[in-house]
């Protein structure tokens, strides 16, 4: 018999209960002996000793479940998911059921190959979503005929209250007041309040058509609105174009099909969500939003724009432009805090309109209008709104229908309606209804169930939209490009989705050393539930009852994220690390309005810190005050007692990241936090680090009050391209009362974060599963193998690049950045031209120029095994070696492989004018003949795609 | 390289020329542009807008930096430079000539008298 593990000791170990922690953990066993043993250490714990300051280090386990196996994992979930009912919901107000095509389920939704891939800021090795995203954006801007969109925003409210800020800083009217329709969605009149009264700004929320829209800076409207009513803002428009003021109108993608778009109605900027093409409804999400604007308006948008530019051999390509408008360079001046956009959903609503075509996408809203006809004909009623596309609203007191009988058979039937405030019910059809619907939505209305293959056979419901009037329907085309009309057949739209799929570098390829971004493994055992009809299927607005799984689900991951995290309290809400802190701060802000320190507005922020800090504190009306780092890049405490000298009586806030954004474990934190309070403000952490911390030590007992926690980075929910993301936030006791209310439910509060009550909780299930798994053992094990695996790589390189900055004892924390600044002077050489000699090696690049401008910032994580950090560690020095050269003259200065990277296929295909060889170029190492990735294209012309701005797809013949 | 002599100064990289009318016109350095790399978008005042001293104005981007530039005095604008809307990259090319940003009628026609000069902007600390 083979030798097995002495480990295994009794029965219950052979069921190998933490099996899972050798999948997610990539060094194990020997290759972490000896990976300790390269830095110096015999233990793991000495390790940890070392770099954790022993002030803030636990030793106690944390108090969650203990380790189970996939297997087990996903069993016990499917129990929780059993507790969830799927009701036929006919809810509506901006959630519709929709049918996922099976080609982009498969390919896209459940591929790792799409999933699995960064924001596309490297743009030479994300050449296929970029494309795809620009398809979304020539999808918004066909269906809302406006000029410019951006390539996602995260759900529709936010869109909208982003929409307010686009209106805000342009136009000229100098009024504060901003008008919001009566008739837009709760949800989204909810957040617009939300944001408004930290901008300063007054919201009027009534009948936009009645309202006084001289007086106002700007005005958001909905076609159709939550009752489903179509109605024409085109004299609203003018009126407030004659003064001054600006107009968003939110919009429907399906419903566009046939209503005249938001650009003929007069609008400057419009909204809406991309959900009913083809994502899931997933209890909130997550979706993409999109906005489009006027092309005067392009540089106010918020969001990350497509563009088209060249590369170096003068090809086309695409790249994300205009990134200075975002928080990551603009900081508190940015449009807006966002950073995470919904890349994947985003991709899937554009391979949705790409699958279906324009012919496809008609016959699909011909199909509903008819069926909402049909409702109405089979059903006797009467419409309220005359002018409808997919929704109508009944009033059942006015046709003496008892209401109480209607939810009685709806109960009985399993269909969810929408009752209004006032009791008038509204209905909203979607892809997914049939005659048989029809025939049971009518029973439930009225009492009688007509013969659904009878009840249309007269002809009286016609293809022919009548409801929607002459006036209001669409005029012009839509989805008129090639690659909306090229892929009909099933075989070539796999074909197009596997071509754009393996134009980009994901995790399938090799590892993404993304400082502050943790590319972590993303199990499939994690990613398997979020497909389960009993989790996706459910409406953000379905009776909580319907949603008890999701109840559960919820408030386990909940229990334990405040464990780790070792605080009170936990709001899904947020939909990103940004609305983290946004959702944060506005907690900070009414506790201490609810102590009587509602003046306190200033916020202390570390100049290390991420751009969406003081994007996201400007946001909530704070005044930043900037912090120094010393030259070890830990906060300087000279100047941050200064500072809190300074603003003593107004200090509100101190937003930290822990460890620091510089991956250092910063000795001084807890005095820190400490000093803070003692002037009254408190203590926001950002979480983007939070997987240095887990099991080791928490930000509650730092002396943080509340942090977010990226889900999307320590809790394995991937990154999918350049979202989703999703950012709840823990916070003290203090605080809980303070946490976002249900947007829906709750819309007069003003403290609404998010469209859904839960933000996108489909995706909750990817973190549940993966602590599930790992148990406390394994999450504190996750955490050590990250810090080891960080000071593994800085060990092998610190010889060749300089490590900018180490903790006490010279250890890093769980990345570390590599200075580089120094190579310019001496040789030309920059840390762009590193980035993109990466990729000819098969990796994509580290942090570029975050937190240091010209360096480059590495996080392993846990999850990647010895052999690829030494695959990668080879790499950087075999381009350490290229440097040498061209610093001795060995090789030019100007015509040498980093300045030339990254190499094409093509190129080596033909013409050779330069000084090195091919074989050096494309095959720089021996493995790299192995697997070789091809970049798309060479290195892009930034410059020219930002000074000529062109967001929508290239004619065909811009391809040669 | 040394900054021209026959211009002011301010320590957030600006510079200042006088004209015989009293009117001043206002660009970034060499240095300043420099830094931010090749300038992809310039964004400037109104003509006929009153700034404040040290009032931030106008916008200069590059495509991974964007920095405010100041007014070195209070004043009114007059004019702004046309060809910066199509070719942003006259301020790398020209900074003291064709790159100019604005022209500004200050409030105060003794304001330029503290400013630096090139000796002592290419001198300081920024710099």
């Amino acid at each position: 018999m083979m030798k097995h593990d002495p480990s295994l000791t009794d029965l219950r170990a052979l069921f190998g209960a933490d099996e899972f922690h050798a999948r997610h953990i990539g060094p194990g066993g020997e290759d972490e002996t000896r990976m300790l043993a390269a830095i110096g250490y015999a233990s793991r714990r000495d390790l940890i000793r070392d770099t954790v300051p022993a002030t803030i280090l636990r030793d106690e386990p944390l108090a969650i479940v203990e380790p189970t196996t996939e297997v087990a994992a996903l069993a016990e979930l499917a129990a929780i998911a059993e507790r969830n009912q799927i009701w036929r919901s006919y809810i509506g107000a901006g959630y519709h059921g929709t049918i996922t095509p099976e080609p982009i389920r498969r390919n896209v939704l459940e591929n790792p190959g799409w999933y699995t891939a960064y924001t596309p800021y490297q743009a030479e090795v994300a050449q296929g979503r970029l494309e795809s995203l620009m398809n979304f954006q020539q999808m918004v801007i066909d269906l809302t005929g406006l000029d410019v969109a951006n390539a996602s925003l995260l759900d529709e409210a936010t869109a909208a209250a982003e929409a307010m800020g686009v209106m805000r800083r342009a136009s000229k009217h100098t009024s504060q007041r901003f008008l919001v329709d009566a008739s837009v969605h709760p949800q989204v009149i909810a957040v617009i309040r939300t944001r408004a009264q930290w901008m300063g700004i007054e919201v009027i929320v009534a009948d936009a058509m009645q309202a006084d829209a001289t007086s106002v800076f700007g005005a958001h409207v909905q076609c159709p609105d939550t009752e489903g009513r179509l109605r024409d803002f085109s004299s609203l428009a003018q009126t407030l174009h004659a003064s001054a003021g600006k107009l968003s109108i939110g919009v429907d993608p399906l419903a566009a099909m046939l209503v005249k778009s938001a650009g003929a109605m007069g609008a400057d900027v419009a909204i809406g969500s991309a959900q009913r093409f083809g994502v899931p409804l997933g209890y909130g999400g997550p979706h993409a939003a999109f906005m489009a604007v006027r092309q005067d308006l392009v540089r106010t948008m918020p969001g990350r724009i497509i563009g088209v530019s060249k590369d170096a051999a003068g090809n086309l390509a695409y790249r994300m432009s205009l990134q200075t408008r975002e928080q990551h360079i603009r900081r508190d001046k940015a449009t807006s805090n966002i950073c995470t956009a919904q890349a994947l959903l985003a991709n899937m609503a554009a391979f949705y309109a790409v699958y279906h075509g324009p012919q496809g996408l008609l016959r699909i809203a011909l199909r509903v209008n008819a069926l909402a006809r049909l409702l109405i004909d089979a059903s006797g009623l009467t419409p309220v709104h005359s002018a409808f596309f997919d929704t109508v609203v009944v009033d059942p007191r006015s046709a003496g229908i008892d209401p109480l009988a209607i939810g009685a058979r709806a109960q009985a039937q399993c269909i969810n309606l929408r009752t209004l405030p006032d009791g008038r019910i509204a209905i909203a059809l979607d892809e997914t209804v049939g005659l048989d619907d029809i025939a049971d939505i009518a029973y439930v209305l009225t009492g009688s169930r007509p013969n659904p293959q009878t009840m249309s056979a007269d002809g009286r419901v016609g293809v022919e939209p009548h409801s929607i009037p002459a006036s209001l329907r669409r005029d012009s085309a839509v989805l008129t490009h090639p690659v909306f009309n090229r892929y009909r057949s099933e075989t070539e739209f796999v074909r197009y989705l596997k071509r754009l799929e393996n134009r980009d570098i994901s995790l399938v390829h090799s590892m993404i050393p993304l400082g502050s971004c943790t590319m972590k493994l993303n199990a499939a055992a994690e990613m398997a539930p979020v497909t389960w009809p009993k989790f996706a299927a459910i409406h953000p607005f379905a009776p909580r009852d319907q949603a008890q799984g999701y109840t559960l689900m919820l408030e386990q991951l909940g229990q334990w994220l405040a464990e780790i995290t070792g605080f009170d309290s936990v709001s899904f809400q947020p939909n990103s690390g940004a609305q983290g802190e946004y959702a944060g701060l506005l907690a900070i802000r009414h506790w201490q309005t609810a102590r009587g320190q509602g003046h306190r507005d200033v916020c202390l922020i570390p100049s290390s810190a991420h751009g969406t800090n003081p994007a996201s504190a400007q946001m909530m009306g704070m005044k930043i005050a900037v912090v120094a780092c010393d030259s070890d890049g830990n906060i300087d405490t000279a100047d941050l007692h200064a500072k809190i000298a300074l603003h003593r009586d107004a200090l509100c806030a101190l937003m930290v990241t822990y460890p620091s954004t510089h991956g250092v474990f910063e000795a001084t934190i807890r005095d820190v936090c400490a000093a803070v309070h003692e002037a009254g403000g408190q203590v926001y952490m950002d979480g983007a680090n939070l997987n240095a911390q887990a099991g080791l030590t928490r930000p509650g007992d730092i002396g943080a009050d509340v942090c977010h926690m990226n889900l999307h980075k320590t809790f394995c929910i991937p990154h999918g391209g350049g979202g989703p993301g999703m950012g709840p936030i823990a916070v003290a006791a203090h605080l809980a009362p303070h946490l976002a209310s249900d947007p829906f439910d709750a819309p007069d509060q003003a403290n609404s974060v998010s469209s859904a009550p839960f933000g996108s909780a489909l995706i909750t299930t990817i973190s549940w599963m993966y602590i599930r798994m790992m148990g406390a053992s394994g999450i504190r094990a996750a955490t050590e193998a990250a810090i080891l695996n960080a000071n593994y790589v800085a060990q092998r390189l610190k010889g060749h690049f300089p490590i900018l900055y180490t903790g006490a004892n010279g250890r890093v924390a769980h990345e570390c950045i590599l200075d580089v600044r120094h190579l310019k002077g001496e040789c030309g050489i920059t840390a762009e031209d590193i980035a993109k000699r990466l990729m000819d090696y098969g990796f994509h690049a580290p942090t570029l120029s975050f937190p240091v401008a010209d360096t480059l910032m590495v996080e392993p994580t846990e999850s990647e095994s010895k052999a690829e950090l030494d695959r990668f560690c080879d790499a950087m020095i075999a381009i350490a070696g290229e440097i040498e050269q061209v610093k001795s003259g060995a090789m030019d200065r100007l015509d040498n492989p980093l300045r030339n990277a990254p190499h094409t296929a093509t190129e080596a295909m033909g013409d050779w004018p330069h000084a090195y060889s091919r074989e050096q170029a494309v095959y720089p190492l021996p493995w790299v003949r192995e697997a070789k990735f091809w970049p798309h294209v060479k290195r892009i012309d930034n410059a020219a795609g930002d000074r000529n701005l062109i967001c929508t797809c290239p004619p065909i013949a811009d391809y040669a | 390289m040394s900054s021209p002599a026959d211009l002011k100064y301010t320590e957030s990289h600006e510079w200042v020329r006088v004209h015989p009318d009293g009117t001043l016109t206002v660009g970034i350095t060499a240095h300043a542009q420099e830094a931010l790399g090749e300038l992809v978008y310039v964004e400037l005042p109104e003509p006929g807008r009153t700034l404040a001293q040290g009032e931030a104005c106008a916008v200069v981007e590059s495509t991974k930096a964007a920095s405010d530039v100041y007014s070195p005095v209070a004043g009114e604008v007059i004019a702004v430079n046309p060809v910066l809307a199509d070719t942003p990259q006259s301020v790398n090319e020209s900074p003291f000539e064709q790159g100019w940003l604005f022209t500004i009628r200050p409030a105060d026609p003794k304001a330029t008298a503290a400013m630096l000069s090139a000796d002592a902007y290419d001198n300081g600390p920024g710099a």
